[in-house]
Protein backbone atom coordinates (compact mmCIF):
# COMPACT_ATOMS: atom_id res chain seq x y z
CA UNK A 1 0.00 0.00 0.00
CA UNK A 2 2.53 2.48 0.97
CA UNK A 3 4.38 1.37 -2.11
CA UNK A 4 1.82 2.46 -4.39
CA UNK A 5 1.84 6.02 -2.94
CA UNK A 6 5.13 6.08 -4.67
CA UNK A 7 3.95 4.58 -7.54
CA UNK A 8 1.66 7.15 -8.18
CA UNK A 9 3.85 9.88 -7.46
CA UNK A 10 6.49 8.64 -10.21
CA UNK A 11 3.81 7.60 -12.87
CA UNK A 12 2.87 11.32 -12.51
CA UNK A 13 5.96 12.97 -12.40
CA UNK A 14 7.09 11.11 -15.52
CA UNK A 15 4.30 13.51 -17.61
CA UNK A 16 6.07 16.85 -15.44
CA UNK A 17 9.06 15.77 -17.54
CA UNK A 18 9.29 16.57 -21.87
CA UNK A 19 10.71 12.71 -21.46
CA UNK A 20 7.81 11.08 -20.77
CA UNK A 21 5.64 12.77 -23.80
CA UNK A 22 8.52 11.80 -25.94
CA UNK A 23 8.37 7.90 -24.37
CA UNK A 24 4.65 7.99 -25.03
CA UNK A 25 4.95 9.48 -28.66
CA UNK A 26 8.12 7.89 -29.86
CA UNK A 27 7.77 4.25 -28.58
CA UNK A 28 3.90 3.22 -30.56
CA UNK A 29 5.34 5.53 -33.59
CA UNK A 30 8.19 3.30 -33.72
CA UNK A 31 6.85 0.28 -33.48
CA UNK A 32 4.27 1.20 -35.95
CA UNK A 33 6.90 1.86 -38.15
CA UNK A 34 9.43 -0.76 -37.62
CA UNK A 35 6.72 -3.07 -38.39
CA UNK A 36 4.61 -1.76 -41.20
CA UNK A 37 7.63 -0.39 -42.91
CA UNK A 38 10.42 -2.24 -42.23
CA UNK A 39 9.39 -4.94 -40.99
CA UNK A 40 8.48 -8.13 -43.09
CA UNK A 41 4.51 -7.89 -42.46
CA UNK A 42 3.26 -7.45 -45.94
CA UNK A 43 5.95 -9.84 -47.19
CA UNK A 44 3.85 -12.67 -45.22
CA UNK A 45 1.13 -14.18 -46.45
CA UNK A 46 -0.59 -13.92 -43.07
CA UNK A 47 -1.85 -11.22 -40.46
CA UNK A 48 0.46 -12.13 -37.45
CA UNK A 49 1.82 -9.75 -35.14
CA UNK A 50 4.90 -11.67 -34.37
CA UNK A 51 7.37 -9.06 -36.18
CA UNK A 52 5.90 -6.68 -34.23
CA UNK A 53 7.57 -8.33 -30.97
CA UNK A 54 10.38 -8.89 -32.56
CA UNK A 55 11.15 -5.60 -32.42
CA UNK A 56 10.30 -5.13 -28.95
CA UNK A 57 13.50 -6.03 -26.99
CA UNK A 58 15.43 -3.44 -29.12
CA UNK A 59 13.09 -0.54 -28.59
CA UNK A 60 13.41 -1.59 -24.75
CA UNK A 61 16.59 -1.03 -24.82
CA UNK A 62 15.88 2.99 -25.54
CA UNK A 63 12.84 3.46 -23.69
CA UNK A 64 13.15 1.64 -20.31
CA UNK A 65 16.33 3.32 -19.45
CA UNK A 66 14.64 6.63 -20.63
CA UNK A 67 11.46 5.96 -18.14
CA UNK A 68 14.05 4.48 -15.04
CA UNK A 69 16.87 7.36 -15.42
CA UNK A 70 15.70 10.01 -13.32
CA UNK A 71 13.93 7.88 -10.96
CA UNK A 72 16.74 7.66 -8.33
CA UNK A 73 19.70 9.73 -9.96
CA UNK A 74 17.46 12.87 -9.61
CA UNK A 75 16.34 12.35 -6.27
CA UNK A 76 20.10 12.27 -5.43
CA UNK A 77 21.03 15.05 -7.68
CA UNK A 78 18.07 17.48 -6.31
CA UNK A 79 18.81 16.53 -2.43
CA UNK A 80 14.89 15.28 -2.39
CA UNK A 81 16.50 11.69 -1.82
CA UNK A 82 17.12 12.96 1.55
CA UNK A 83 13.25 14.01 2.03
CA UNK A 84 11.96 10.41 0.90
CA UNK A 85 14.47 8.53 2.85
CA UNK A 86 13.48 10.47 5.97
CA UNK A 87 9.91 9.55 5.60
CA UNK A 88 8.31 7.12 6.99
CA UNK A 89 8.99 4.32 4.54
CA UNK A 90 10.26 1.25 4.48
CA UNK A 91 13.04 0.81 1.87
CA UNK A 92 11.50 -1.97 0.49
CA UNK A 93 8.34 0.61 -0.36
CA UNK A 94 10.36 3.17 -2.19
CA UNK A 95 11.91 0.77 -4.47
CA UNK A 96 9.31 -1.58 -5.15
CA UNK A 97 7.32 2.07 -5.69
CA UNK A 98 9.36 3.57 -8.19
CA UNK A 99 9.86 0.02 -9.86
CA UNK A 100 5.54 -0.14 -10.39
CA UNK A 101 5.40 3.86 -11.00
CA UNK A 102 8.13 2.78 -14.07
CA UNK A 103 6.16 -0.49 -15.17
CA UNK A 104 2.56 1.23 -15.45
CA UNK A 105 4.12 4.31 -17.50
CA UNK A 106 5.50 0.94 -19.79
CA UNK A 107 1.71 -0.42 -19.76
CA UNK A 108 0.20 2.68 -20.58
CA UNK A 109 3.14 3.32 -23.40
CA UNK A 110 2.29 -0.15 -24.52
CA UNK A 111 -1.48 0.64 -24.16
CA UNK A 112 -0.70 3.49 -26.95
CA UNK A 113 -0.03 0.36 -29.58
CA UNK A 114 -2.83 -0.93 -29.89
CA UNK A 115 -3.54 0.47 -33.09
CA UNK A 116 -1.12 -1.85 -34.70
CA UNK A 117 -2.75 -4.74 -33.96
CA UNK A 118 -6.13 -3.76 -34.94
CA UNK A 119 -5.02 -2.22 -37.97
CA UNK A 120 -3.41 -5.69 -38.94
CA UNK A 121 -6.73 -7.22 -37.61
CA UNK A 122 -8.71 -5.07 -40.07
CA UNK A 123 -6.04 -6.27 -43.09
CA UNK A 124 -6.70 -9.90 -42.26
CA UNK A 125 -7.43 -12.77 -39.79
CA UNK A 126 -5.31 -11.83 -37.02
CA UNK A 127 -5.35 -14.87 -34.12
CA UNK A 128 -6.00 -12.59 -31.03
CA UNK A 129 -4.59 -15.30 -28.48
CA UNK A 130 -0.72 -14.63 -29.27
CA UNK A 131 -1.21 -11.32 -29.38
CA UNK A 132 -2.07 -11.25 -25.73
CA UNK A 133 0.45 -13.54 -24.46
CA UNK A 134 2.90 -10.90 -27.22
CA UNK A 135 1.91 -8.05 -24.74
CA UNK A 136 2.39 -10.11 -21.30
CA UNK A 137 5.79 -11.41 -22.42
CA UNK A 138 6.52 -7.32 -23.17
CA UNK A 139 5.12 -6.40 -19.84
CA UNK A 140 7.91 -9.63 -18.17
CA UNK A 141 10.33 -7.93 -20.23
CA UNK A 142 10.37 -4.65 -19.81
CA UNK A 143 9.84 -5.17 -15.69
CA UNK A 144 13.19 -6.69 -16.23
CA UNK A 145 14.52 -3.76 -17.72
CA UNK A 146 13.06 -1.72 -15.56
CA UNK A 147 14.61 -3.28 -12.50
CA UNK A 148 18.09 -2.90 -14.59
CA UNK A 149 17.79 0.78 -15.00
CA UNK A 150 16.52 1.61 -12.10
CA UNK A 151 19.09 -0.23 -10.12
CA UNK A 152 21.69 1.74 -12.30
CA UNK A 153 19.77 5.16 -11.77
CA UNK A 154 20.64 4.45 -8.18
CA UNK A 155 24.29 4.37 -8.48
CA UNK A 156 24.67 7.27 -10.05
CA UNK A 157 23.52 11.26 -9.60
CA UNK A 158 23.64 11.77 -13.20
CA UNK A 159 20.38 10.80 -15.46
CA UNK A 160 22.50 10.49 -18.94
CA UNK A 161 24.66 8.41 -17.55
CA UNK A 162 22.18 6.34 -15.95
CA UNK A 163 20.36 5.99 -19.12
CA UNK A 164 23.36 5.74 -21.23
CA UNK A 165 24.43 2.45 -18.40
CA UNK A 166 21.19 1.48 -18.56
CA UNK A 167 21.01 1.15 -22.52
CA UNK A 168 24.44 -0.66 -22.60
CA UNK A 169 23.43 -3.45 -19.81
CA UNK A 170 20.33 -4.12 -21.64
CA UNK A 171 22.00 -3.94 -25.13
CA UNK A 172 24.28 -6.33 -23.44
CA UNK A 173 21.56 -8.72 -22.44
CA UNK A 174 20.06 -8.68 -25.79
CA UNK A 175 23.31 -9.42 -27.66
CA UNK A 176 24.92 -12.05 -24.84
CA UNK A 177 23.28 -15.36 -26.96
CA UNK A 178 25.37 -14.14 -30.10
CA UNK A 179 28.25 -14.50 -28.27
CA UNK A 180 26.83 -17.93 -27.23
CA UNK A 181 27.00 -19.23 -30.59
CA UNK A 182 30.85 -18.53 -30.87
CA UNK A 183 33.11 -21.67 -31.55
CA UNK A 184 35.74 -20.95 -29.52
CA UNK A 185 33.28 -20.20 -26.34
CA UNK A 186 33.22 -22.89 -23.86
CA UNK A 187 29.95 -25.06 -23.62
CA UNK A 188 29.27 -24.46 -20.03
CA UNK A 189 29.43 -20.30 -20.44
CA UNK A 190 27.71 -21.14 -23.92
CA UNK A 191 24.47 -22.37 -21.65
CA UNK A 192 25.21 -19.79 -19.06
CA UNK A 193 24.76 -16.77 -22.03
CA UNK A 194 22.05 -18.75 -23.64
CA UNK A 195 20.25 -18.74 -20.45
CA UNK A 196 20.75 -14.91 -19.73
CA UNK A 197 19.87 -14.11 -23.18
CA UNK A 198 16.52 -11.75 -23.13
CA UNK A 199 15.63 -12.20 -26.83
CA UNK A 200 16.21 -16.40 -26.47
CA UNK A 201 13.11 -16.20 -23.10
CA UNK A 202 10.99 -13.78 -24.87
CA UNK A 203 10.81 -15.49 -28.19
CA UNK A 204 10.20 -18.70 -27.00
CA UNK A 205 7.18 -17.03 -24.78
CA UNK A 206 5.75 -14.85 -28.08
CA UNK A 207 6.17 -18.29 -30.05
CA UNK A 208 3.49 -19.31 -27.56
CA UNK A 209 5.46 -21.66 -25.65
CA UNK A 210 3.52 -20.31 -22.27
CA UNK A 211 6.64 -22.01 -20.04
CA UNK A 212 6.61 -20.58 -16.22
CA UNK A 213 10.43 -21.10 -16.72
CA UNK A 214 11.05 -18.24 -18.94
CA UNK A 215 8.50 -15.99 -16.54
CA UNK A 216 10.37 -16.90 -13.74
CA UNK A 217 13.65 -15.87 -15.16
CA UNK A 218 12.05 -12.57 -15.61
CA UNK A 219 10.94 -12.44 -12.64
CA UNK A 220 14.01 -13.50 -10.80
CA UNK A 221 16.15 -10.44 -13.09
CA UNK A 222 13.36 -8.30 -11.26
CA UNK A 223 14.22 -9.66 -7.70
CA UNK A 224 17.53 -9.63 -8.17
CA UNK A 225 17.79 -5.89 -9.06
CA UNK A 226 15.04 -4.30 -6.87
CA UNK A 227 17.12 -6.23 -4.18
CA UNK A 228 20.26 -4.89 -5.31
CA UNK A 229 18.81 -1.66 -5.52
CA UNK A 230 17.66 -1.80 -2.12
CA UNK A 231 20.98 -2.67 -0.67
CA UNK A 232 23.19 -0.03 -2.50
CA UNK A 233 20.35 2.47 -0.71
CA UNK A 234 21.15 0.74 2.44
CA UNK A 235 25.15 0.86 1.71
CA UNK A 236 25.26 4.15 1.20
CA UNK A 237 23.22 4.90 4.66
CA UNK A 238 26.21 2.92 6.72
CA UNK A 239 28.60 4.52 4.40
CA UNK B 1 0.75 20.44 30.82
CA UNK B 2 2.36 22.35 27.88
CA UNK B 3 5.72 21.13 26.25
CA UNK B 4 7.39 24.16 27.60
CA UNK B 5 6.71 23.24 31.27
CA UNK B 6 7.76 19.66 30.61
CA UNK B 7 11.89 19.49 31.15
CA UNK B 8 12.13 15.66 30.10
CA UNK B 9 14.46 14.71 26.96
CA UNK B 10 12.80 14.79 23.62
CA UNK B 11 16.37 13.90 22.23
CA UNK B 12 19.02 12.26 23.54
CA UNK B 13 22.13 12.11 21.96
CA UNK B 14 25.36 10.02 23.11
CA UNK B 15 28.94 9.19 22.01
CA UNK B 16 28.31 9.59 18.43
CA UNK B 17 30.73 9.01 16.03
CA UNK B 18 31.09 9.03 12.61
CA UNK B 19 33.90 8.48 9.54
CA UNK B 20 33.82 9.13 6.21
CA UNK B 21 36.89 6.78 5.28
CA UNK B 22 39.83 8.39 6.85
CA UNK B 23 38.17 11.34 7.80
CA UNK B 24 36.22 11.45 11.25
CA UNK B 25 33.27 13.76 10.75
CA UNK B 26 32.26 13.23 14.60
CA UNK B 27 34.22 12.18 17.42
CA UNK B 28 31.69 11.08 20.12
CA UNK B 29 28.97 14.04 20.66
CA UNK B 30 26.47 13.88 23.51
CA UNK B 31 24.02 16.20 24.19
CA UNK B 32 20.18 16.55 25.05
CA UNK B 33 17.42 18.33 24.20
CA UNK B 34 14.55 18.95 26.74
CA UNK B 35 10.83 19.40 26.32
CA UNK B 36 9.62 22.52 24.50
CA UNK B 37 13.29 24.36 24.51
CA UNK B 38 14.91 25.45 21.11
CA UNK B 39 18.27 24.03 20.28
CA UNK B 40 20.70 25.89 18.96
CA UNK B 41 23.59 23.27 16.83
CA UNK B 42 26.91 25.36 16.14
CA UNK B 43 29.74 25.26 14.82
CA UNK B 44 32.45 25.88 11.73
CA UNK B 45 31.59 24.92 8.56
CA UNK B 46 32.89 21.06 8.18
CA UNK B 47 32.62 21.06 11.70
CA UNK B 48 30.21 17.81 12.16
CA UNK B 49 26.55 19.74 11.93
CA UNK B 50 24.77 18.44 8.99
CA UNK B 51 26.50 14.95 9.66
CA UNK B 52 24.85 14.56 13.49
CA UNK B 53 21.60 16.18 12.09
CA UNK B 54 21.71 13.08 9.01
CA UNK B 55 22.16 10.52 12.02
CA UNK B 56 19.60 11.70 13.95
CA UNK B 57 16.80 11.65 11.33
CA UNK B 58 18.21 8.62 10.31
CA UNK B 59 19.26 9.59 6.91
CA UNK B 60 22.73 8.49 7.96
CA UNK B 61 23.82 5.66 10.18
CA UNK B 62 26.22 6.19 13.01
CA UNK B 63 29.87 4.10 13.74
CA UNK B 64 28.86 4.18 16.86
CA UNK B 65 26.71 5.69 19.66
CA UNK B 66 22.79 6.50 19.76
CA UNK B 67 20.10 8.51 19.12
CA UNK B 68 17.03 8.35 21.56
CA UNK B 69 14.34 10.56 19.96
CA UNK B 70 11.16 10.41 22.11
CA UNK B 71 12.57 7.83 24.51
CA UNK B 72 13.09 5.71 21.09
CA UNK B 73 16.61 4.44 19.46
CA UNK B 74 16.24 5.46 16.08
CA UNK B 75 18.19 2.42 14.59
CA UNK B 76 15.79 -0.08 15.88
CA UNK B 77 12.54 1.82 15.78
CA UNK B 78 13.19 3.80 12.81
CA UNK B 79 9.93 4.69 11.35
CA UNK B 80 8.40 5.30 14.61
CA UNK B 81 11.03 7.87 15.41
CA UNK B 82 10.74 9.52 11.59
CA UNK B 83 6.84 9.97 12.60
CA UNK B 84 8.12 11.74 15.68
CA UNK B 85 10.24 14.72 13.85
CA UNK B 86 9.67 17.25 11.10
CA UNK B 87 12.72 17.60 9.36
CA UNK B 88 14.12 20.58 6.70
CA UNK B 89 17.10 19.46 5.37
CA UNK B 90 20.11 21.62 4.23
CA UNK B 91 19.43 23.74 1.04
CA UNK B 92 15.43 22.80 1.58
CA UNK B 93 15.14 19.97 -1.58
CA UNK B 94 11.50 20.13 -2.84
CA UNK B 95 9.71 18.24 -5.84
CA UNK B 96 10.03 21.34 -8.25
CA UNK B 97 8.23 19.70 -10.66
CA UNK B 98 5.16 19.14 -8.34
CA UNK B 99 2.36 21.66 -7.32
CA UNK B 100 3.07 23.11 -3.64
CA UNK B 101 -1.30 21.13 -2.84
CA UNK B 102 0.44 18.30 -4.71
CA UNK B 103 3.63 18.11 -2.54
CA UNK B 104 1.33 18.82 0.83
CA UNK B 105 -0.61 15.78 0.00
CA UNK B 106 1.48 13.68 -1.22
CA UNK B 107 3.88 14.38 2.17
CA UNK B 108 0.48 14.27 4.62
CA UNK B 109 -0.09 10.42 2.88
CA UNK B 110 3.81 9.82 3.50
CA UNK B 111 2.97 10.38 6.78
CA UNK B 112 0.00 7.97 7.45
CA UNK B 113 -2.66 10.63 6.89
CA UNK B 114 -6.10 10.60 4.47
CA UNK B 115 -8.90 11.73 3.40
CA UNK B 116 -10.46 14.88 6.37
CA UNK B 117 -7.32 14.09 8.86
CA UNK B 118 -5.24 14.93 5.74
CA UNK B 119 -7.10 17.51 4.30
CA UNK B 120 -7.20 19.28 8.52
CA UNK B 121 -3.79 18.94 8.64
CA UNK B 122 -2.74 21.17 5.05
CA UNK B 123 -4.86 23.76 6.02
CA UNK B 124 -3.24 23.63 9.66
CA UNK B 125 -0.03 23.78 7.85
CA UNK B 126 -0.60 26.36 4.96
CA UNK B 127 -2.01 28.76 7.44
CA UNK B 128 0.50 28.10 10.09
CA UNK B 129 3.91 28.97 7.04
CA UNK B 130 1.43 31.67 5.19
CA UNK B 131 0.86 29.77 1.91
CA UNK B 132 -2.68 30.14 1.21
CA UNK B 133 -1.72 32.50 -1.85
CA UNK B 134 0.43 30.03 -3.71
CA UNK B 135 -1.19 26.82 -2.77
CA UNK B 136 -2.28 25.93 -5.83
CA UNK B 137 0.99 27.44 -7.57
CA UNK B 138 4.29 24.77 -9.14
CA UNK B 139 6.85 24.87 -6.34
CA UNK B 140 9.14 26.01 -9.70
CA UNK B 141 7.30 29.06 -9.73
CA UNK B 142 7.19 29.76 -6.03
CA UNK B 143 9.88 32.17 -4.27
CA UNK B 144 12.92 31.45 -2.87
CA UNK B 145 11.16 32.28 0.70
CA UNK B 146 7.74 30.38 -0.47
CA UNK B 147 9.86 27.32 -0.85
CA UNK B 148 11.39 27.70 2.47
CA UNK B 149 7.85 28.39 3.90
CA UNK B 150 6.84 24.88 1.84
CA UNK B 151 10.00 22.96 3.08
CA UNK B 152 8.32 24.27 6.52
CA UNK B 153 5.14 23.44 6.01
CA UNK B 154 6.31 19.54 4.55
CA UNK B 155 8.02 19.53 8.58
CA UNK B 156 4.83 20.43 10.51
CA UNK B 157 2.09 18.50 8.49
CA UNK B 158 2.19 16.45 10.83
CA UNK B 159 2.52 17.73 13.86
CA UNK B 160 5.22 16.66 15.50
CA UNK B 161 6.81 17.02 18.52
CA UNK B 162 10.01 17.81 17.16
CA UNK B 163 11.20 19.82 14.52
CA UNK B 164 14.80 19.97 12.77
CA UNK B 165 15.49 22.64 10.56
CA UNK B 166 19.21 22.72 9.08
CA UNK B 167 19.98 25.92 8.01
CA UNK B 168 16.45 27.20 7.69
CA UNK B 169 17.41 30.89 6.53
CA UNK B 170 20.26 29.65 4.10
CA UNK B 171 20.35 31.97 1.30
CA UNK B 172 17.02 33.99 1.87
CA UNK B 173 17.28 37.84 1.63
CA UNK B 174 17.38 40.08 4.66
CA UNK B 175 13.23 40.66 4.31
CA UNK B 176 12.60 36.81 3.87
CA UNK B 177 14.82 36.03 6.85
CA UNK B 178 12.92 38.07 9.49
CA UNK B 179 9.74 36.03 8.44
CA UNK B 180 11.49 32.72 8.60
CA UNK B 181 12.89 33.96 12.02
CA UNK B 182 9.05 35.29 13.49
CA UNK B 183 7.83 31.53 11.86
CA UNK B 184 10.43 29.46 13.81
CA UNK B 185 9.77 31.51 16.98
CA UNK B 186 5.95 31.20 16.66
CA UNK B 187 6.68 27.50 16.44
CA UNK B 188 9.55 27.89 19.16
CA UNK B 189 6.46 28.17 21.53
CA UNK B 190 4.63 24.81 20.95
CA UNK B 191 7.42 22.40 19.70
CA UNK B 192 10.91 21.28 20.50
CA UNK B 193 13.44 22.23 18.00
CA UNK B 194 16.95 21.94 16.88
CA UNK B 195 18.41 24.78 14.53
CA UNK B 196 21.51 24.87 12.90
CA UNK B 197 23.10 27.57 11.47
CA UNK B 198 26.63 29.08 11.29
CA UNK B 199 25.18 32.47 11.33
CA UNK B 200 25.62 33.35 15.09
CA UNK B 201 22.92 36.37 15.22
CA UNK B 202 20.34 33.72 14.51
CA UNK B 203 20.79 31.31 16.72
CA UNK B 204 21.16 34.64 19.09
CA UNK B 205 17.85 35.32 17.88
CA UNK B 206 16.31 31.97 18.09
CA UNK B 207 17.37 29.66 20.31
CA UNK B 208 17.40 29.50 24.53
CA UNK B 209 20.51 27.04 24.69
CA UNK B 210 23.13 26.31 22.35
CA UNK B 211 25.70 22.73 21.13
CA UNK B 212 29.03 24.60 19.95
CA UNK B 213 30.62 21.56 18.38
CA UNK B 214 34.26 21.82 16.07
CA UNK B 215 36.26 19.10 14.36
CA UNK B 216 33.42 16.35 14.99
CA UNK B 217 33.79 17.27 19.10
CA UNK B 218 31.26 19.32 21.13
CA UNK B 219 33.39 21.98 22.62
CA UNK B 220 30.51 24.07 24.50
CA UNK B 221 26.85 23.21 25.75
CA UNK B 222 24.68 25.09 27.78
CA UNK B 223 22.58 28.22 27.67
CA UNK B 224 23.17 30.65 25.22
CA UNK B 225 24.43 33.24 27.87
CA UNK B 226 26.67 30.94 29.54
CA UNK B 227 28.43 29.62 26.07
CA UNK B 228 29.07 33.30 25.58
CA UNK B 229 31.12 33.58 28.82
CA UNK B 230 31.91 30.41 29.78
CA UNK B 231 35.55 30.26 31.01
CA UNK B 232 36.59 31.10 27.67
CA UNK B 233 38.28 34.67 28.79
CA UNK B 234 36.48 37.95 29.07
CA UNK B 235 32.87 38.67 27.39
CA UNK B 236 31.02 41.72 26.82
CA UNK B 237 27.87 42.24 27.90
CA UNK B 238 25.19 45.78 28.19
CA UNK B 239 24.27 46.41 31.26
CA UNK B 240 21.12 49.14 32.11
CA UNK B 241 20.85 50.44 35.83
CA UNK B 242 18.19 53.07 37.21
CA UNK B 243 21.07 54.73 38.60
CA UNK B 244 20.54 58.83 39.85
CA UNK B 245 23.83 60.04 40.95
CA UNK B 246 25.12 56.32 42.12
CA UNK B 247 28.67 55.08 41.58
CA UNK B 248 28.49 53.41 38.43
CA UNK B 249 32.14 52.81 38.07
CA UNK B 250 32.60 51.75 41.91
CA UNK B 251 29.89 49.27 41.03
CA UNK B 252 31.99 47.76 38.28
CA UNK B 253 34.99 47.88 40.31
CA UNK B 254 33.01 45.86 43.11
CA UNK B 255 31.75 43.73 40.87
CA UNK B 256 35.30 42.71 39.10
CA UNK B 257 34.20 44.27 35.77
CA UNK B 258 35.49 46.96 33.59
CA UNK B 259 33.42 49.80 32.08
CA UNK B 260 34.08 49.80 27.85
CA UNK B 261 31.94 52.28 26.68
CA UNK B 262 28.78 54.42 28.59
CA UNK B 263 26.49 54.36 26.12
CA UNK B 264 23.36 56.08 25.42
CA UNK B 265 20.21 55.26 26.86
CA UNK B 266 17.45 53.35 25.55
CA UNK B 267 14.79 55.22 27.41
CA UNK B 268 13.97 58.82 28.24
CA UNK B 269 14.26 59.37 31.93
CA UNK B 270 17.78 60.87 32.90
CA UNK B 271 18.11 58.46 35.51
CA UNK B 272 18.82 55.26 33.60
CA UNK B 273 21.99 54.63 32.14
CA UNK B 274 23.54 51.68 30.00
CA UNK B 275 27.15 50.66 29.63
CA UNK B 276 28.90 48.23 27.69
CA UNK B 277 31.45 46.45 30.26
CA UNK B 278 33.65 43.37 30.28
CA UNK B 279 33.27 41.20 32.55
CA UNK B 280 35.21 37.44 33.41
CA UNK B 281 33.18 34.32 32.47
CA UNK B 282 29.24 34.49 33.59
CA UNK B 283 30.67 34.50 37.35
CA UNK B 284 30.79 38.16 36.20
CA UNK B 285 27.71 38.51 35.32
CA UNK B 286 26.50 37.33 38.63
CA UNK B 287 28.90 39.49 40.30
CA UNK B 288 27.60 42.67 38.73
CA UNK B 289 23.88 41.80 39.59
CA UNK B 290 24.92 40.91 43.47
CA UNK B 291 26.80 44.59 43.14
CA UNK B 292 23.99 45.90 42.38
CA UNK B 293 21.56 44.33 44.52
CA UNK B 294 24.02 45.02 47.39
CA UNK B 295 24.02 49.01 46.69
CA UNK B 296 20.20 49.26 46.04
CA UNK B 297 20.29 49.98 42.41
CA UNK B 298 17.77 48.84 40.05
CA UNK B 299 19.39 46.62 37.75
CA UNK B 300 17.25 47.18 33.97
CA UNK B 301 19.41 45.04 31.75
CA UNK B 302 22.28 42.57 32.01
CA UNK B 303 22.63 41.03 28.53
CA UNK B 304 25.88 39.17 27.17
CA UNK B 305 26.76 40.88 23.52
CA UNK B 306 26.38 39.75 20.33
CA UNK B 307 30.04 39.29 18.79
CA UNK B 308 30.35 37.87 22.25
CA UNK B 309 29.83 34.00 20.51
CA UNK B 310 31.71 35.15 17.58
CA UNK B 311 34.58 35.57 19.97
CA UNK B 312 33.95 32.19 20.85
CA UNK B 313 34.61 31.00 17.76
CA UNK B 314 37.72 33.15 17.23
CA UNK B 315 39.39 31.21 20.23
CA UNK B 316 39.01 28.12 18.08
CA UNK B 317 42.00 26.58 16.89
CA UNK B 318 42.63 28.01 13.27
CA UNK B 319 42.08 25.74 10.27
CA UNK B 320 38.39 26.13 10.55
CA UNK B 321 35.94 28.45 8.29
CA UNK B 322 33.08 30.08 9.80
Amino acid sequence: MRSLLIAKREFFSTFDAPTGYVVLGMFPALAAVLFFLTGPYFALDEASMRPFFASMPWLLVMLAPAITMRLWAEERRSGTEELLLTYPFQLRDLVLGKFLGAWAVLALALVCTVGVPFTAAMMGDLDWGPVIGGYLSVMLLGGASLAIGLFLSSITDNQIVAYLLGAAVLLGFNLIGVAATAEAMPEGFARLFLMLDFGNHFHAITRGVLDLGHASFYLGIMVFFLTANGVVLERRRVR
Amino acid sequence: MSPKENQTAVVRVSGLEKSYGPVKALRGIDFEVPAGSVLGFLGPNGAGKTTAIKIMTGYLAADAGKVEICGLDIAEHPLEVKRRFGYLPENNPLYLDMRVSNFLEFTAQAFGLTGTKAKAAIERAVTQTGLQTVYRRGIAQCSKGFRQRVGLAQALLHDPELLILDEPTNGLDPLQVVEMRHLIRDLGKTKTIIITSHVLPEIEALADSVVLIHQGRKVADGPLAGIACNGHGSCIARVTFRCKDCDLEGLLEQAGAVLLEERPSPFADPSICSALIEVEGSEGLSRVAQAAADRNVDLIELAPQSGTLESLFQNLPPGSEL
